[in-house]
């Protein structure tokens, strides 16, 4: 919202030191986003006439301009602008004028050719947004003189305010004058109050249907005639943000932009017949003042005549037809209050918003409305001095209207509590009558009648937030609540952090993919995606489904890396995934995936992290080789289990998988559950004291046919040595010459210790036989 | 004897003196002062004289010469095995920088980084960490935070939806603060807590945005919490956080789930200000929705985007680049 200093400054003295009110209006809760200076005359700039034009036959993009700033001389200017005609006058900023951007004018040639000079747009001049051309002038203006004194342009400081969506009544210049006033403590003026001139033209006016809007105004206008409005008001409307377009449109825009109140002006010979509000019927249509045919809808809000002819979309836009023309001499001001939700929908339902409807949506003041009208007239009578009012606004209602304020009770202990500064009943009063909350009572407790324009503010709390504001949020002060908690991390806040802690130091860097898959992602990493929920309003069809698995976001990633010849590429992610439950919500889970881009066939480097991650967290698992998880290798993997819980994969990656990536080589890949593995915290464990007598190692080395699992030789062996067996280590796998095709060596060193004893050369010995025959027993034969 | 022994002792000492290692001189001791060498024989000798004075001082004449050569072979193998330490690390020089390997070590993303730190300042203000889930119900992520249905604030956040049976029903949750009513709902007051975790808006992306990012929220409730100490909890978090020269302000804004509602801005010692969050009281409906007597608790709540923390502090131009998982560009920041 762009607010205007000298628009303020009709409401109250705020003087002019520019920074000291931004200050003031940012720690309101209103954010000065920019402050521009506008109308700042730049010296140089004249009135100058266009004599003719020429086209150069070597440029197309630029034309001759000969003009004259005095009737007698001739100046020549090269032009990309074409808008102009002999005759017209125009801006013309001189050798040596400096313009708002910083650029100086000088005599500068194109093909050979000096340019005296250069035609200005509006823009250029900073006068407005306006760039579609050079300024075409009023043609009474005298030549030669300075523009901005020939258009009497006024300067100003244009605040560009950052509002919340709250506050609808700093939608007009009124609003936050009243809340800047308060804050400063000076007196606030802004009552508008006029006089019907003449007899009475009485309207027939009905709202039909009483949901379509709570309050209505008509106000009848005669003898006013269809002109310019004074340039001050121009600039003004400009600055705003909004274009100039004629002394009616432009008092109706005033009005909103000052009293944040829609107005609408009718042609006095379309709704002679009088109003009638109502929603839409069925199949109904209604040519807009955009020129659009509209095709209405039964929620739609619709200003008909009294021949019940659609006139208007109420709370959005007029209809063509009944717009002020040229030949207009009289007019029907509508002044009224349209409920917010249904304004919204019906906006955002035509994909019409208009500054109007912008405002009835965040709420207008439904008792605003007899001054708003009173305000138009007041404007409009600058141009049209004889103008005629007709009666008073005519106004007719319903109980959908709000109340024209709103009683709340304020206790002041619940001010003290909320805010932390005890505050009296007259300080309540002094602080926020000015912003127009009427407060009453003495003691403890107040009533606070909360005014029409203020829909925000609805309950004791809001009233409380009022009070902070306007105390000075600065000025409450600080302290430190006398906590008797205790700051900790959870032990899954630990334990993730030690997940992270282990991989970094193993190798692996985190990577944070896109939680967002193309639809066929998911299958083409080999993941069941038959519980791969949809988003209803994806940005693209690339990432509009939500992931079961972290596995294609990491695939992607190695691709990434690898297309961008980024060698050793070992990467791991801990994230959310969310397959389709039986809940509303879907089985969010939180999960690990870890993979390795391996150089070496058979190095599984990502299964390192299997090892690291057991050791620091202190879990197990079963690594049930016999089941290949779906998209691994089925002769290098590994469903990890716990009981019946699936509770993640490891392995190598199936070639399919990478070759649907593009992946070159092989890749290796741990993903694990940390929503089951997190939550176990292992107990601490038991101190056991080291053993003093001496250990004996025994090594031994199986012949085992591929089918049979090292950790089930393992777990076979280390069962067998029992109590006296302190470890058990895989040191040496071995395959080929002497050992036969389909079987592997697997040599282990078992060292043994007694807590109490030496062991026995035969102890030792017994302990050997038990491991050699579990280990037959297996189906593995001592080498 | 007297001339036998120093003769002795002379021919020890030169045989000594020429040793040229300590495994020759460890050799010596036998031969020089053993039963068979030299002053050993002399010593066994001693009986044969028969003045006792004559063979007491021979005696002790025998016994020093003795005790001077071990002393010198000591000394000798001493000077050897120095020398001969001197002579292995002289050959055994290696260039060290030829050996310091290339750092392997992994890291964690900026955003996990930016995230731990502000954990551990929270930790260290008394605060714990909760989280919740990231795909919500519309009544944790709308409705419970004082935005019923229809409520036009809703629009203030570009929501992306999951399919569901009820649709409009599911989201991705816009924001952390549904965390906050799980918070209350699970946890008997008084609530001390930081919400951490990613956050979805249907934002097309460029340099400053991501439809994914982070955020971290912030829930005090207790008996008698109040705006000054919403104030003075922000200005705990700056100093430590950001550092002792940095101060806050709290400036008036709305969010439909607090209020009094406030923007916090952080001072740097330059004197410039960035806007850093929002924050405000917990509106009386939230903590209603959290099963909490607006009445008997009160409290504050704020939050903040984590990313654009990490993308300050590292200067990091485009926050496109934090989220391509670039190995060159994840290994730039150690952890």
């Amino acid at each position: 919202m762009k607010v205007l200093l000298s628009w303020l400054n009709e409401f109250a003295d705020f003087g002019d030191d520019v920074d000291a009110l931004a200050d003031e209006l940012t720690a309101l809760g209103m954010p000065v986003e920019e402050t521009v200076s506008a109308g700042t005359k730049v010296p140089g700039v004249v009135v100058a006439q266009v004599l003719r034009t020429e086209r150069h036959p070597d440029a197309e993009k630029v034309h001759r301009v000969y003009l004259t700033t005095n009737g007698s001389n001739e100046l020549h200017v090269w032009c990309g602008a074409f808008n102009m005609k002999p005759g017209d006058k125009i801006p013309l900023a001189t050798l040596g004028t400096k313009m708002p951007d910083g650029r100086e004018i000088l005599r500068r040639g194109i093909l050979g050719i000096d340019s005296e000079g250069m035609c200005c747009s509006a823009k250029e001049l900073e006068l407005n947004d306006d760039h579609g051309g050079i300024l075409i002038l009023p043609a009474d203006l005298p030549l030669g003189v300075d523009v901005f004194d020939a258009l009497g342009v006024t300067t100003d400081t244009v605040f560009d305010l950052d509002l919340t969506r709250n506050r609808p009544d700093c939608w007009g210049h009124m609003g936050v004058a009243r809340d800047l006033a308060a804050r400063l403590r000076r007196p606030f003026g802004a009552d508008t109050a006029g006089e019907a001139t003449h007899s009475v033209h009485a309207l027939p006016i009905d709202i039909v249907d009483p949901g379509s809007c709570g309050r209505f105004t008509a106000t009848v206008v005669k003898h006013i005639r269809v002109t310019q409005s004074p340039q001050w008001l121009q600039d003004r409307i400009a600055r705003s943000g909004m274009r100039p377009i004629n002394n009616i449109v432009d008092a109706s825009n005033y009005v909103m932009l000052e009293r944040n109140q829609p107005t609408h002006a009718y042609d006095l010979r379309s709704v002679g017949s009088g109003f009638r509000v109502r929603f839409a019927k069925a199949g109904e249509t209604l040519v807009t003042l955009d020129g659009a045919t509209r095709e209405l809808h039964s929620a739609d809000i619709v200003i008909a005549n009294g021949n019940d002819v659609a006139v208007g979309l109420g709370g959005v836009m007029g209809g063509l037809d009944s717009e002020v023309v040229e030949s207009t001499t009289a007019i029907v001001l509508e002044v009224a209050w349209f409920p917010a939700d249904t304004v919204l929908e019906s906006a955002a339902r035509h994909g019409l918003r208009s500054e109007a409807s912008a405002r009835f949506e965040r709420g207008a003041d439904p008792w605003g409305l007899e001054s708003a009208a009173w305000r138009f007239i007041e404007i409009l009578r600058l141009t049209c001095p004889e103008l005629e009012v007709h009666g008073a606004p005519q106004v007719t209602r319903n109980d959908t209207c709000p109340a024209p304020s709103l009683d709340v009770t304020l206790r002041l202990t619940q001010v003290e509590r909320m805010l932390g500064v005890s505050l009296s009943a007259g300080q309540v009063a002094d602080l926020i009558e000015p912003i127009g909350y009427r407060c009453v009572g003495e003691g403890s407790q107040l009533t606070v009648s909360i005014p029409s324009w203020r829909p925000d503010s609805t309950t004791e709390i809001d009233v409380i937030e009022e009070l902070a504001r306007h105390y000075g949020y600065e000025a409450l002060g600080k302290s430190v609540p006398n906590s008797t908690v205790h700051g900790r991390l959870s032990a899954v806040q630990q334990r993730r952090r030690l997940v992270h802690g282990v991989l970094i130091e193993g190798g692996w860097s985190e990577a944070m993919p896109n939680p967002f898959l193309d639809p066929a992602a998911t299958r083409l990493a080999g993941v069941d995606d038959s519980r791969q929920l949809a988003l209803v309003n994806p940005l693209v069809a690339e990432e509009s489904v939500l992931r079961v698995s972290l596995r294609p976001g990491l695939l992607r990633s190695i691709a990434y890396n690898q297309s961008h010849r980024v060698d050793d590429i070992h990467l791991y992610e801990v994230g959310h995934v969310y397959p389709r439950g039986e809940n509303p919500l879907p089985d969010e889970e939180e999960m690990l995936c870890v993979m390795s881009v391996d150089d070496h066939d058979g190095e599984l480097a990502a299964l390192r992290s299997w090892t690291l991650l057991v050791d620091a967290l202190g879990f197990g698992a079963q690594i049930d080789t016999k089941s290949t998880p779906s998209g691994y290798h089925p002769g290098r993997s590994a469903t990890l289990r716990r009981g019946k819980q699936v509770i993640g994969a490891m392995g190598e990656l199936s070639p399919v998988v990478l070759r649907n990536h593009g992946i070159a080589g092989r890749v290796s890949c741990v993903e694990l559950s940390l929503s089951v593995v997190l939550r176990e915290e292992p107990k601490p464990v038991a101190a056991k004291a080291v053993s003093r007598f001496p250990s004996s190692d025994i090594d031994l080395a199986f012949v085992a046919p591929e089918a049979i699992g090292a950790a089930d030789l393992h777990r076979a062996v280390k069962s067998a040595a029992g109590n006296l067996a302190v470890s058990l280590e895989l040191f040496d796998v071995y395959r080929g010459k002497g050992v036969a095709d389909g079987s592997r060596s697997l040599a282990y060193r078992l060292r043994l210790q007694a807590h109490d004893r030496t062991l026995t050369d035969d102890e030792v010995a017994g302990i050997r036989a038990k491991c050699i025959a579990a280990a037959e027993k297996l189906g593995a034969k001592l080498r | 004897m007297r001339n036998d022994i120093s003769a002795a002792v002379d021919a020890a000492l030169a045989e000594i003196a020429g040793a040229s290692s300590a495994a020759a001189l460890a050799g010596l001791s036998a031969t020089l002062v053993g039963k068979k060498s030299p002053l050993g024989q002399l010593k066994s000798r001693l009986g044969s004289v028969s003045d006792i004075d004559e063979r007491k001082a021979t005696g002790q004449a025998v016994n020093e010469a003795m005790l001077a050569v071990e002393a010198a072979i000591a000394t000798k193998r001493a000077e050897c095995e120095a020398a001969e330490l001197e002579a292995q690390m002289a050959t055994e020089g290696i260039d060290l920088t030829e050996r310091i390997a290339v750092s392997r070590r992994g890291r964690t993303h900026l955003v996990t980084q930016a995230t731990q730190r502000l954990e551990d300042v929270f930790v260290g203000l008394g605060f714990q960490v909760a989280e919740g889930p990231e795909v919500e119900s519309d009544f944790y992520n709308f409705e419970a935070l004082n935005m019923p249905k229809s409520h036009p604030a809703r629009s203030m956040w570009d929501t992306l939806f999951v399919e569901s049976s009820e649709p409009g029903s599911v989201v991705l949750r816009t924001h952390t603060s549904p965390v906050q009513i799980r918070v209350m709902q699970e946890w008997p007051p008084p609530i001390y807590a930081v919400m951490p975790g990613r956050v979805f808006r249907r934002d097309t992306p460029d340099a400053t945005h991501m439809p994914v990012f982070h955020q971290i929220e912030g829930l005090v409730i207790d008996r008698n919490i109040t705006f000054r100490d919403l104030a003075g909890t922000i200005e705990a978090f700056t100093k430590a956080f950001f550092g002792a020269d940095f101060t806050s302000r709290l400036r008036p804004s709305y969010f439909p789930f607090t209020e009094p509602s406030a923007e916090f801005d952080i001072r740097r010692a330059n004197g410039s200000w960035i806007e850093l969050g929002g924050c405000g009281m917990v509106h009386p409906n939230v903590l209603r929705a959290g099963g909490l007597d607006p009445e008997e608790w009160s409290g504050f709540a704020f939050g903040f985007g984590i990313d654009r923390m990490a993308k300050e502090r590292h200067a990091v131009e485009d926050i496109r680049e934090m989220y391509t998982n670039d190995l060159r560009f994840l290994r730039q920041f150690s952890s």
